[in-house]
């Protein structure tokens, strides 16, 4: 039997203020080292699901565990266990690449010679080697995704989740991007993916989480579902699933 | 503490790179200790040393009115310029212009001998009560005087103003006390007084001498130096809110939290390293403007600033108004959803509590319905903290009853920031 990285049981979350759901009798089971991607048309939850995964959000129905760590009772053992590359640049643009892998890495608790070394593996990784001193505000969209995503992986977190990776980057970034992901992948962490680009989930992900209106509407493999909905690509799948939900996969 | 001392070494690097922030929190104070103690100086010696100039316009020009003259030149704070007899009442305004003149009175015709008239009457109302006069005095209207009339520059403040006032009004009456005690001489005696008498009258007002309160026994009268350097020091540390509090707020909006919130390390280390760093800042500032004070001010003419005995009670004062300064401003960074309102409304209040704590406007000088603004202004207590260090030579135990309410704000803005981080999901 799989060893499961995120079980998520009955959960619901409504933000203050509001008179519904946002998200309503979510339940999830992610096996370790799978490649899932969480899609959906705006507002329909995938962020707020994220950052409920990740302990941004309290949730206060139902539960989340990473490999059996409850998210929200042991932060600091649960937060190690993963890594988050938002989609907004979440990092100190007046400083340099080297800079901010530093001090991440700190509070990511690796120690002095880890970080170096990490540091220079991921800036040789995304071929940041030359601007390692240069302040990230002088920087390209492309290579300050690069940046993000190096700070959300320089402890090599099991598991992985990525908010838009790839948003806003050009052709060759955004190559460089996914190849490393796939990259950790195949290393053996979980990756969790939103994005609206539904031809890279198609290139990485092995099941995706289809949600709608704040529910799961569909998860499955890929190949599965597409069968399953007689479509021949996930565009058209989801186009004819948002309209007809069907009642639970 | 790693993590600790990485944050602290994150933060610094930030404030060094943020070069606006830097001039806001170094340049600009060290300016405002300047101009404000050579303004102050300055306004000092045109008071004590500088001779104001007085444009005198006498339709008089007999005996009293003269002598009016001469002894508001003794006064010694007057420059007199007399008016030619060409002047107007009309062309006064105009001629101050030209003289640079601030004030310009005029003495209106026949005042001599109304005084004259006035003091005669007085002496013989005076004498008859002593039984030495049978002549009943006139109690007619027309031994009033006509007044005298000032003219000043609109830019002349209240204060200053009454300050001239006084010494005219001095003046006068030692006119007319000389007069009469002439007349009173010249009736009991029937012979005019001795010139040299008349002459020294001026010259035999008792003295005061001057001794500022202390606690070390100290009696060397403070200087501008001494009153100014503290009170914009204070002023500056609280201006840290312009880098430190919009400093949060980017930390907040700019999605570093929302990472930060995702770390295996409790938020709080970043609000402490923040608090450490910029309390460093503090006391650069500190160190800075107070070495202005004690070496520069003596190289560009101004009076220099002597440190107080109590070095430890004034690091201490220091540390404790620095810490609630930077309390301050994380307060208000947590709160402030954007830089525009941690700056905008950082830098308004700073200077309200400026003016409640009496960096501004001196506790005395303010109306009795500000004692509650004054007593919640930090920078009040840590005013009075200094001054008791730097004007009355105190302890460090001389001032704790000022340290104490300080250090219960300092608290206070403490709680308020954990309770905002608290509510903003931060902790």
């Amino acid at each position: 039997m799989p060893e499961i990285a995120i079980h998520i049981e009955n959960l619901s979350y409504r933000y203050q203020g509001q008179l519904t759901n946002t998200l309503s009798d979510i339940n999830l089971k992610i096996e370790a080292g799978s490649t899932i991607g969480l899609f959906g048309p705006n507002g329909a939850g995938k962020t707020t699901l994220m950052h409920l995964m990740t302990g941004i959000l309290k949730n206060t129905n139902g539960t989340i565990s990473l490999f059996n760590s409850k998210v929200g009772a042991k932060h600091k053992e649960t937060n190690n266990l993963f890594g988050f590359v938002p989609q907004d640049f979440s990092f100190y643009q007046e400083l340099s690449p080297t800079e901010n892998l530093q001090f991440f890495g700190a509070f990511y608790g690796l120690s002095k010679p880890m970080i170096t070394q990490r540091t220079d593996e991921l800036l040789e990784v995304f071929g940041l080697t030359e601007v390692r001193k240069k302040p990230v505000a002088k920087f390209s969209g492309g290579m300050k995704r690069k940046v993000n995503l190096a700070i959300g992986i320089i402890h090599q977190p099991k598991i992985i989740f990525l908010d838009e990776p790839t948003v806003g980057v050009d052709v060759q970034s955004r190559c460089a991007i996914m190849d490393y992901i796939k990259k950790l992948n195949e290393e053996g962490a979980t990756l969790v993916y939103t994005s609206h680009q539904l031809n890279e989930a198609e290139e990485i992900c092995e099941k995706i989480a289809l949600i709608n209106e704040g529910k799961i509407i569909a998860f499955e493999n890929i190949s599965t579902l597409l069968a399953k909905h007689q479509e021949n690509n996930l565009e058209n799948l989801f186009l004819n699933l948002s309209k007809n939900p069907i009642s639970h996969v | 503490m790693y993590k600790l001392w990485a944050c602290i070494i994150k933060d610094t690097k930030l404030i060094t790179r943020d070069w606006v922030g830097l001039s806001l929190m170094f340049i600009m104070p060290i300016l405002l200790v300047i101009v404000i103690t050579a303004l102050q100086a300055g306004t000092f010696k045109l008071v004590n040393e500088n001779k104001v100039p007085l444009l005198i316009y006498n339709n008089d020009n007999k005996e009293i009115s003269i002598q009016l003259e001469n002894t508001l030149e003794k006064i010694g704070i007057f420059r007199i310029i007399e008016l030619d007899k060409k002047t107007s009442k009309e062309t006064i305004a105009d001629k101050m212009k030209e003289t640079e003149a601030l004030v310009a009175i005029v003495i209106p015709e026949n005042f001599s001998t109304q005084v004259q008239h006035k003091v005669e009457n007085f002496t013989k109302n005076t004498l008859q009560e002593f039984g030495l006069e049978s002549e009943k005095p006139n109690q007619n209207n027309d031994l009033l005087v006509n007044e005298l009339t000032l003219y000043y520059h609109p830019v002349l403040q209240e204060s200053y103003r009454e300050n001239l006032l006084n010494a005219i009004r001095c003046g006068v009456q030692v006119v007319e006390s000389k007069q009469m005690i002439n007349a009173i001489y010249n009736t009991i005696n029937e012979t005019t007084m001795p010139d040299s008498i008349l002459n020294n009258f001026e010259l035999q007002q008792t003295d005061i001498k001057e001794i500022p309160v202390s606690r070390d026994g100290s009696t060397v009268i403070p200087n501008a130096a001494q009153h100014n350097v503290p009170a914009w020091t204070i002023f500056a540390m609280f201006f840290i809110i312009t880098s430190l509090g919009s400093s949060v707020v980017k930390e907040k909006i700019s999605g570093s939290s929302l990472r930060l919130k995702t770390l295996p390390t409790n938020f709080l280390i970043t609000i402490f390293s923040k608090q450490i760093t910029y309390l460093f800042v503090a006391m650069s500032q500190v160190f800075v403007i107070f070495s202005i004070g004690v070496y520069l001010f003596p190289l560009i003419g101004l009076p220099a600033l002597n440190i107080p005995n109590d070095i430890v009670g004034l690091i201490m004062v220091s540390l404790i108004s620095g810490w609630c300064a930077v309390s301050y401003a994380i307060a208000v960074g947590v709160f402030a959803k954007t830089q525009e309102q941690a700056n905008g409304f950082g830098a308004i209040s700073v200077v309200l509590l400026a003016a409640f704590g009496g960096i501004l406007v001196p506790k005395f000088a303010m109306p009795e319905s500000f004692t509650f603004f004054l007593k919640i202004s930090p920078m009040h207590w840590s005013l009075e903290s200094y001054y008791g260090l730097f004007l009355e030579g105190g302890k460090f135990s001389d001032i704790i009853n000022n340290v104490i309410p300080l250090l219960i704000i300092t608290f206070l803005f403490q709680l308020i920031a954990y309770l905002g981080l608290k509510k903003n999901n931060l902790i």
